[in-house]
This record gives structure tokens, sequence and C-alpha cells, in this order.
């Protein structure tokens, strides 16, 4: 690694104040992804500005609504160990669990997995699923975009210099709705995704048509896309076999994917259709727990 | 030209210590480079295998993927920190008796590894032990010998508590 400058700052302000020093940065929060592209010089930057020392940035909570606003640095492990989130959303424990084995899950965090944008990044389509919103903040001040506006390429997204993320912001969840994450490796842990696919489905007060559908897509496009043809192929629609084909013919025609050591694009195509199917019916599941 | 190195002050296995390293040296490079504790291994260097696994501030986490200069008032596990003076930890003791170990170089990272799982969970199942060492990876066991060295570390445990 090229000799680098390390910053530690303890407080937004000074993050912003350390972004505007006329060097190139790049964030430090579980170093799972950083440290590695810098070593085998895949990045090269002046200085790494560790955000774990940011009060915000380290911190979730509940919102009074009933959303729940995740500091983009807090680990993934102090997140799937709170009984109340696996209760009340079980999608997110879903990706959270399955990012890197247990020594990753102990450093890496959602801001980390967005802020990289990788597409294949696995806790992006569960959260674009849950309608997640990001709080991006600047010596300007602070903006919300949805997640899915967010990437632009693969590791390339809307970030302007001088800005970070600060919060990732799951909103209150719709009453009869449910949410479920998938991914497919050829192993049973530790890779990274063939595909991955998010969706979240809304049951309308009787629990016979579906009232919302929420379907994304990984590791099929240069950014994880979020379907809304896969959703409004559902909306309407009794609960089932029939209309999760549908949605899956939607996801799989929005598939652009591309060739890779992980998969064929045929593989990948016809993966986004069954996974889609799958989350849709185990979607279907918690909504009618909930 | 001197590199500028930085003061870290943190607490390794228990003792405070505090050494000069630079920003863009790894923890896993002062451990050993640095503080001669060559325990921890370096395995793929990118987080992947886990044989670097050390303890921090109750985690366990890859070394390799942390910098030095992060430990600054923190705490630091390291397999040297297992032991209790001459006696084995449980789970030392567990891989010497299932011979848990062929070439050796996963096994600091597994014992680390395991060493967190038993701190927070005296009783885990197959399942969770095989599911918490998935960031381990050994070429030469199968694992079969390690899971049932951690599962027999883990009943002592109990017999000894």
């Amino acid at each position: 690694m090229k000799e680098i400058d390390y910053l530690a700052p303890a407080s937004l302000d000074e993050a912003y104040a350390a972004l505007q020093n006329g060097k190139t940065s790049a964030f430090l929060a579980g170093g799972t992804d950083i440290i590695v592209q810098l070593r085998e010089g895949r990045k090269q930057v002046d200085q790494l500005i560790d955000v774990k020392h940011i009060p915000e940035l380290m911190r979730y909570g509940w919102t009074d609504g009933g959303g729940l606003a995740i500091g983009a640095s807090v680990p993934f492990a102090e997140i799937y160990e709170d009984a109340e989130i696996a209760r009340r959303l079980p999608c997110l424990i879903d990706c959270a669990t399955l990012v890197g084995g247990i020594q990753i899950q102990s450093r890496a965090c959602f801001g980390g997995n967005i802020g990289n944008s990788g597409p294949a990044a696995d806790t992006v389509p569960a959260l674009i699923a849950l309608g997640a919103t990001l709080t991006l903040g600047s010596r300007e001040g602070t903006r919300e975009l949805p997640l899915e506006a967010f990437f632009t390429g693969p590791g390339q997204n809307v970030l302007a210099p001088g800005e970070l993320i600060v919060t990732v912001n799951v909103p209150p969840q719709p009453a009869r709705s449910g949410a479920f994450f998938h991914r497919f490796i050829p192993r049973n842990e530790m890779d990274i995704a063939v595909v991955n696919v998010g969706a979240r489905l809304e049951l309308d007060a009787a629990g016979e048509r579906i009232a919302g559908a929420r379907v994304s897509v990984g590791a099929v496009a240069p950014t994880p896309l979020f379907v809304e043809e896969a959703g409004a192929a559902l909306v309407g629609q009794a609960p089932g076999e029939e209309a999760f084909a549908r949605a899956a013919d939607a996801a799989a025609a929005a598939a652009r994917p591309i060739t890779d050591m992980r998969g064929s694009i045929a593989q990948r195509v016809h993966l986004t259709r069954v996974l889609t199917v799958r989350a849709l019916r185990r979607a279907l599941e918690r909504a009618r727990e909930a | 030209m001197p590199m500028r190195r930085s003061h870290v002050q943190t607490t390794l296995n228990g003792e405070e210590i505090d050494f000069l390293c630079e920003p863009r040296q790894s923890l896993l490079e002062v451990l050993r480079d640095e503080l001669g504790l060559t325990g921890t291994k370096e395995g793929c260097n990118n987080g992947n295998c886990g044989a670097c696994s050390v303890i921090l501030n109750g985690r366990v986490t890859n070394a390799c993927c942390v910098l030095g200069v992060e430990a600054e008032g923190a705490s630091v596990v390291t397999i040297e920190g297992v032991a209790e003076g001459d006696r084995l930890h449980p789970l030392q003791q567990a891989f010497l008796e299932e011979a848990a170990l062929q070439c050796g170089v996963c096994t600091p990272g597994f014992i680390v590894a395991a060493k967190a799982l038993l701190d927070a969970e005296p009783n885990p199942d197959e399942g969770r032990v095989r599911h918490w060492l998935a960031g381990n990876l050994c070429r030469c066991t199968g694992y079969d010998k390690i899971v049932r060295a951690v599962l027999k570390a883990s009943d002592a445990q109990e017999v000894t508590a």
C-alpha cells in the first residue's frame, strides 16, 4: 500500500472539513473493501477518513413513525443481534447475516456495502425492497434520496466530493406486508452473489389481493436494479404462483447480465426468474404473519 | 525520507501497550512485524480466509482488514492471549486431542474465532459452529475434526464451569 494519511474525525463537521483539505480521500468504516482495494492498488487516495468516531454514523434507532434509521457505519453484527429488528424487519437480517463470514460482519456495514457500490452488493436489493432511502451529508447540509437512485455504475454513485452517507433509512413498513431477501451462490457461505433478489409484498385488508410490491435484483446489471415493472405486474393480483411468474418474467426482462467467472448470461436470467418467485413466496408468508 | 509513524496505545491480550506504526500498515502487519506476535497468520491478506482472526473490542475480525492505527484505545486479543500461562484453553486442548490440524496455518484463526463463539454462546450446536466458522478456511482437515474439537471444547467448558 502506498503511504497514506489517516484521520479519525470525531464529528460530521470535522469529517466535512477533512474532505475539503485538497487531498483525495476514501472513507474507512469496516475496512473490508477499502483496505484491500488500496493494498492491491485498485484504488489510490492521499488519505483515509475513519468515520467510526462520528456518533451519527455509529448509532441506530426507531423513528417516531416506526422506521429504522441506521447509522452508515454500524456493523452488521450489531444490527442482526437486535431482537427487535429481527422481529420487525427480518428482511434486513436475511441480508446482514450473509455478507461474508462472522469476521466481516463484525466490522462491515450498510453504508460501506452501499458506498462501495458493487453490482452484487447483498444488502442493496433487500434495502430497495424495503423502500430504503439514504441521507447524504456535506458542509452544505443534507439531502435524502431513494437508494435505487444512488448507483450510477460498478463502483460508482452520485456521492459528490465532500459528501458522505450519514444514515440508511428504512421507512415504516406497510401493514400486512412482508419482505424477503434471497441470494444464489454455488456454495453455502462466503461468496459473491451470482444473482440476489429482494422482494416486498403488501396485501389488501382482506388478504386476498396484492396491494403493493417492490422487487429489486442484483448482479444482473451494472447497478442493482429496482424493477418497477415486476411490482406493477403484481398489484391487484391474487397472491400466488401465477402472479409471481409474471413478476419473475418482468424481472428477467429487466436483467441485462454479463457472463463472467461466477455465471453466464443464461444462468443469471434463469436465476433471476427463480429467485424472484422464491423471494415472493417467502415475502407472502411474512406478509400473512404480519 | 523517514516514514511518518503514528503512536498507538492499545490493550493487547490484557496488557496496556503502545507502539509506532505507519498508517498504511494493517493490524496484522503490526502484530507480526512490529510486535513480534507471529501466532496470527497471514493467509489471503484480503479478508477471505480468516487465518488472521483476532478479537477486536469483543468481536472476531480479520486483522488484515484493520489498520494498526485503528487499534488506538481498543482491546485486541490474539492467539497468544488464549492460553492462561502454561494452561491451554479448552479449545487448544480439544484441537490437540481431536487432531484438528495438519499444517497448522489456519489453526490460530480457527481457535480465536471459535473462542469468540464460545465466549458469546457456550453451547452452540454443530450447525451453529459450522456457520460461525464459515469465514475460516482450512485446506487440510476437511473441517469435520475442527468442528468436533469446538464441540468438545464447549462440553469441556461446561464441565469445568
